[in-house]
């Protein structure tokens, strides 16, 4: 059984198809990774889910509970951390665990036991009297991560968790969604980083409330991108990117810092041509020209692209 | 049970926590009630006055003096044209003049009629008529007394002409005091402001801030959200009566004639009412501003126009007059002024009373289902 099940989830705003019909499973302790543009649907699938929307027409199960019909026993099963701050701010941190303890059922023995463990993964330990207000925002984060799961769901959904957070604090933050995958709680983020993305077991991406790829980081790197990503150093960068990106035996063309991406067909043949049209028709030097493996970003912008002219047409 | 009671602690934590609160709580319903109490007074103390006296005689001095002892009237000019007394009028300096014509003294020594004109400003007719009524009863008295002083000069025993004289006693406001009229409803608009707005901020905050997001995706149920945000408002509302009923019996003196206990309770079926639309505001408002544009334009003034707080509802067209019967204010109004000033009982406040009650529950009923919907 899987630990979370959708089948044709689909939610239209009036006439805007928000979510088309979306289907995937997700297995138990997995971290999901979903991917896409600001409102490419992430958020709306999401919300579908955690029972705040209600979905226009198709299912989920979660848990073994079906969002359509059972969405108080759902609401048991899962935690949430939307990318909105959502504790108290002008509750002292131990006022907040004991609030949303309560509103789980917990009292007592388990609250006691739960709330050290909050204060543990938050490093607030013996800090609970402080106003949460004062925290640092990675700080916070993880509380607000800990709180989620202090009924200890077995699926917990992280829309945008890191948005506004220092390197050093995201990559925390991912050390502790780690260890709840490894515990055994399904993570199901939705990200827009990503090097996030690469911690994902698996990574689905949505592009106009439709998923256009899906797969670990591996597969959608070989399976999905069949051509050479070769990397070009040169001199005059920006004219470069232009010429570049002119050229009709060129798929994409995109800048990475200094250097300049580019998806060719044929590894050999492309090494040629860049040479012919950079250094002998416009005299630019290139000093380096390798063949890459694909980052996620390659892959994404190609299928994102390859979608958009589809959807064109 | 305990979810609820969860969410009740919590709320307070956070009132605790919001310095403004104590203040909008506790020092601006005694500021309001203060300041409004002097300033909804509409009795009318010192009528400035002009005079115009072209007998200048002992007579007319004396009759112009009649005035000046009455205690009501300032006598601010004398002159002697017309122009003058436009231009008095028109500036606003005296209300009114007192024009005494030549030969005011030759005719009642004559046992003639006397004439004297009153010139007034009727631009606020209300305040004109009361200081017309003041004037009637000073020249009234005075030819009383010329009369009475005329018999006793001719020596003879006049026939005595009977006359009818009515004896007014007036009850529950002896002094005709405005104040203490509008107390007591100024009061029930406090008490008005003060819930609808805390409790539709109370929950427009939650859903600005994501909390209310956070809320929905628990297992906390719509009816326990609910009444664990408006318990914690009914309860300040509660004290908040106490806190503007003290105002009332300690500062301005004015006690409570009727059961105070039916007044409280009372006071609990209309904070049903106040808190309904507060929720309702609530669930039509994204932000906090919205909630208290909303509140204060659609909600709130219309209440105070129609409730008979500043205008009486007997005098309003028939149709507006149909309007005010959907006003919970209007019936928390009249209970207010009955049990305080009148002493009246319950029995004799059943209609309203009920109408308190149909309306506290259908409003935080509906305004309830509207939530929820908005929720799910």
């Amino acid at each position: 059984m899987y630990s979370i099940e959708v089948n044709k989830l689909t939610k239209v705003f009036g006439k805007f198809v928000a979510v088309n019909g979306i289907s995937f499973n997700v297995n138990q302790g997995e971290i999901f990774g979903f991917l896409g543009a600001n409102g490419a649907g992430k958020s709306t699938a999401i919300r579908m889910l955690c029972g705040i929307l209600e979905p226009t027409s198709g299912d989920a199960i979660l848990g073994g509970y079906s969002v359509m019909n059972q969405p108080d026993k759902v609401k048991t099963q899962i935690g949430y951390m939307s990318q909105k701050f959502s504790l108290y701010n002008d509750l002292t941190v131990e006022e907040n665990i004991n609030f949303f303890g309560g509103v789980y059922g917990l009292y007592n023995h388990k609250l006691e036991e739960r709330k050290k463990w909050v204060l543990k993964v938050a490093f607030l330990e013996g800090q609970k009297h402080l106003l949460t207000a004062s925290l640092p925002g990675g700080i916070k984060q993880r509380l607000a991560l800990a709180i989620a799961v202090i009924h200890e769901p077995k699926i917990v959904f992280l829309d945008e968790p890191t948005g506004g957070v220092d390197p050093i604090s995201r990559r925390n933050f991912w050390d502790l969604i780690n260890e709840l995958s490894l515990s055994g709680v399904t993570v199901f983020v939705t990200t827009h980083y990503l090097d996030e993305a690469e911690f994902c077991n698996t990574i689905t991406l949505i592009n106009a409330g439709n998923i256009i790829a899906s797969g670990s980081s591996k597969e959608l790197k070989t399976k999905y991108l069949t051509n050479t990503i070769l990397e070009v150093e040169c001199d005059k960068v920006v004219s470069a990117l232009d010429i570049l990106s002119k050229q009709k035996w060129i798929d994409e063309t995109s800048i990475f810092g200094n250097y300049i991406h580019i998806n060719v067909k044929d590894e050999n043949v492309g090494r040629i041509l860049v040479k012919k049209v950079l250094t002998e028709q416009n005299s630019i030097n290139i000093s380096r020209l390798d063949k890459i493996v694909p980052t996620l970003e390659d892959v994404f912008i190609y299928l994102l692209e390859k979608d958009e002219n589809k959807n064109a047409e | 049970m305990k979810v609820i009671w969860n969410i009740i602690i919590k709320e307070f934590l956070q009132l605790k926590r919001d310095p403004r609160l104590f203040g909008i709580v506790f020092i601006a319903p005694v500021m309001q009630l203060i300041i409004l109490g002097y300033a909804a007074n509409m009795d009318v103390n010192t009528v400035h006055t002009a005079v115009f006296d072209q007998d200048k005689t002992t007579t007319s001095r004396e009759f112009i003096r009649q005035f000046e002892r009455s205690g009501y009237f300032e006598m601010d000019d004398y002159v002697d044209n017309y122009k003058q007394i436009t231009d008095d009028i028109n500036s606003g300096k005296v209300l009114w003049t007192l024009v005494i014509p030549k030969d005011f003294e030759k005719n009642i020594t004559r046992k003639q009629t006397a004439p004297v004109q009153t010139i007034f400003d009727g631009s606020d007719g209300n305040k004109t008529s009361i200081v017309m009524g003041y004037v009637q009863g000073i020249v009234s008295s005075y030819s009383k007394s010329i009369l009475l002083k005329a018999t006793d000069k001719s020596g003879l025993k006049n026939p005595i002409v009977g006359s009818l004289v009515p004896e007014a006693r007036v009850w529950y406001n002896p002094d005709l005091k405005t104040r203490v009229y509008m107390v007591p409803s100024i009061m029930g608009l406090i008490l008005m402001v003060i819930t609808t707005i805390l409790m539709s901020m109370a929950i427009v905050k939650e859903r600005e801030i994501g909390t209310l997001e956070q809320l929905i995706v628990t297992p906390i149920k719509p009816y326990q959200l609910i009444i664990g945000k408006v318990v914690p408002f009914i309860i300040l509302g509660f004290i908040d009566v106490l806190v503007v009923l003290s105002v009332m019996i300690f500062w301005f003196g004015i006690g409570v004639r009727g059961s105070f206990i039916f007044l409280v309770f009372s006071s609990f079926l209309f904070v049903l009412s106040t808190l309904g639309i507060g929720l309702f505001i609530s669930t039509i408002s994204k932000t906090q501003q919205q909630a208290m544009m909303v509140a204060q334009f659609a909600i709130m003034m219309p209440m105070i126009y129609l409730s008979g707080f500043a205008f009486p509802i007997e005098n309003m067209p028939k149709f507006i007059q149909y309007l005010t019967y959907v006003i919970p204010l209007r019936y928390y109004i009249t209970i207010l002024r009955a049990v305080v000033l009148k002493g009246a009982a319950f029995t004799e406040l059943i209609p309203e009373t009920l109408m308190l009650l149909l309306f506290g529950v259908v409003i935080l009923f509906a305004s309830s289902l509207r939530f929820k919907k908005r929720m799910n």
